[in-house]
């Protein structure tokens, strides 16, 4: 399940970024990959899509949202938590 | 060229049914959103808006007239009678024949749309109403506004997102500037506070699910509203000879874009749009008293247009009085630059600036003097009203007290 959302993940935010998905490693930021803000709320609507799932994110204050953007590794970590919270 | 000055205003929004109404309002400084009364209000995330409450059609209008005229339509109405009745106006004659009407709006009627599509999406019928077209369109209000008081000169809608009624009004200063009318009604309308009017901004997520708060640093995004502000602008020299009342002057306007972002906003293109207007009035930036800002409440734009103001203005930024009235009643999109002009006529007829509320934590990023809280008594005799918009397109406004 963890390698599939993971893999699933990583596709979602390689497109967003128009990289290949061997080039998404899971310690870059957003920021590294070249994905802006209103690639953030694309991908995070790619994601709500993928997993029928709800992810709460307020762009004014990504700081405070209980999702984790701060990292691939990290959205990974917070889609999991949102999916296994869902089942 | 003509001196341009303001002789009739009317509105409607969360804040009231009337000028006198919402001035009130904005120097008690009263907040008009709350809880979202419309329909599947539950399937949103956004539950909260400037909503015109306790409203009711068919207190001003036919049976007939509400089958044609869209919320935003009757809103603008409304309005227009107001600001018509103010300025004192028949039109009859060469004034009819040259004066028009120039509105803001950005979603037309949206209302409308969304209830059409209900119908033949949702509950899979086949039919709709006959008058779908002509109530939906982005000109309907302007149209009707034409339509009820004779006004045969140019008319026509601008639609630049939130900067809209700025835009329109910058039109309609210019036409009676360069002679090419007496008189022109302006201002802007909006009635996006439907379903599926909502549910499209909550997909950016820029909204606030609990209070708009600008320039504070918990700011957590913008919140909607809806209404109309309708002005009636004329030739300095014809509203003296006919002995009308003025409420204040125009002085100048500047439209620029930030060629650069469909969202985010560009601090040098504002920047540039406001020092622009200051030269287009030929006022130094030390006449400057308030600004009304576009203050929307999100993380990007307030702090982007503090730094503008300070660029624009120089040292003279630390004191000048800047307020976002959206705090009161939410972002009317197209038409929030109208009822936004009200503080500024606000500020130069009756002395109030109207505050910025639930502003509740320092910002150092916004770090100027936005009138927190509490109106302000001042007497401040030059304003600007900023609009900066989606798709970078800006518009700023100067006023002078009436001459």
């Amino acid at each position: 399940m963890s390698d599939n959302v993971q893999d699933q993940v990583i596709a979602i935010i390689a497109e967003q970024a128009m990289l290949e998905v061997e080039d998404v490693s899971l310690t870059a930021s957003l920021e590294d990959l070249g994905i802006d803000s209103l690639g953030l709320v694309e991908s995070i609507f790619a994601i709500e899509e993928a997993f029928d799932i709800q992810v709460p994110f307020n762009a004014n204050e990504p700081e405070k949202s209980e999702f984790d953007i701060s990292s691939v590794a990290a959205i990974v970590a917070a889609v999991e938590g949102l999916v296994k919270a869902q089942s | 060229m003509k001196r341009v000055v303001i002789t009739g205003a009317g509105t409607i929004s969360a804040l009231g049914a009337s000028v006198p109404e919402t001035w009130e309002a904005m120097r008690e400084g009263r907040c008009g959103i709350g809880a979202l009364d419309i329909r599947d209000v539950e399937r949103l995330s956004i539950r909260i808006g400037g909503q015109v409450t306790g409203y009711d059609a068919q207190a001003h209008f036919n049976r007939q007239q509400i089958s044609l005229y869209d919320r935003y339509t009757q809103f603008a109405l409304l309005a227009a009678r107001e600001a018509i009745g103010q300025a004192g106006l028949t039109f009859t004659g060469d004034l009819a024949a040259s004066t028009g009407v120039v509105l803001g709006t950005s979603g037309g009627g949206l209302t409308t749309q969304d209830e059409n599509y209900r119908t033949v999406y949702e509950e899979g019928k086949n039919r709709v109403h006959p008058f779908v077209v002509p109530k939906l369109m982005n000109n309907a209000a302007a149209a009707h506004i034409s339509m009820e008081h004779n006004l045969k000169g140019p008319s026509f809608t601008v639609a630049t997102a939130c900067a809209s009624s700025n835009h329109a009004m910058g039109q309609a200063f210019n036409f009676i500037r360069h002679g090419m009318a007496q008189v022109m009604v302006t201002g802007g309308s909006e009635s996006m506070l439907c379903f599926g009017g909502v549910k499209a901004w909550e997909g950016l997520r820029v909204m606030s699910r609990d209070a708009c708060r600008p320039f504070s640093a918990n700011r957590n995004g913008m919140v909607q509203g809806e209404g109309a502000g309708i002005f009636v602008f004329e030739d300095y020299h014809h509203a003296k000879a006919r002995g009308a009342e003025i409420l204040a002057e125009v002085i100048g306007v500047a439209m620029n874009s930030d060629a650069s972002d469909i969202v985010m906003p560009s601090k040098i293109s504002a920047e540039r749009c406001i020092v622009s207007a200051m030269r287009d009035a030929q006022i130094d930036p030390s006449e400057v008293g308030y600004i009304n800002a576009h203050g929307t409440g999100t993380a990007a734009n307030d702090k982007t247009e503090c730094a503008a103001v300070a660029g624009a203005l120089g040292a003279h930024a630390d004191k000048v009085m800047i307020s976002s009235t959206k705090s009161m009643h939410g972002h009317l999109i197209g038409g929030t630059g109208a009822v936004e002009l009200l503080a500024c006529i606000m500020a130069l007829r009756e002395g109030v600036i109207a505050p910025t509320i639930n502003y509740e934590e320092p910002d150092p990023e916004c770090a100027l003097d936005v009138v927190p809280n509490e109106a302000r008594e001042a007497d401040v005799s030059v304003v600007l009203s900023n609009a900066f918009a989606f798709g970078g397109m800006n518009a700023v406004l100067a006023l002078r007290k009436a001459p």
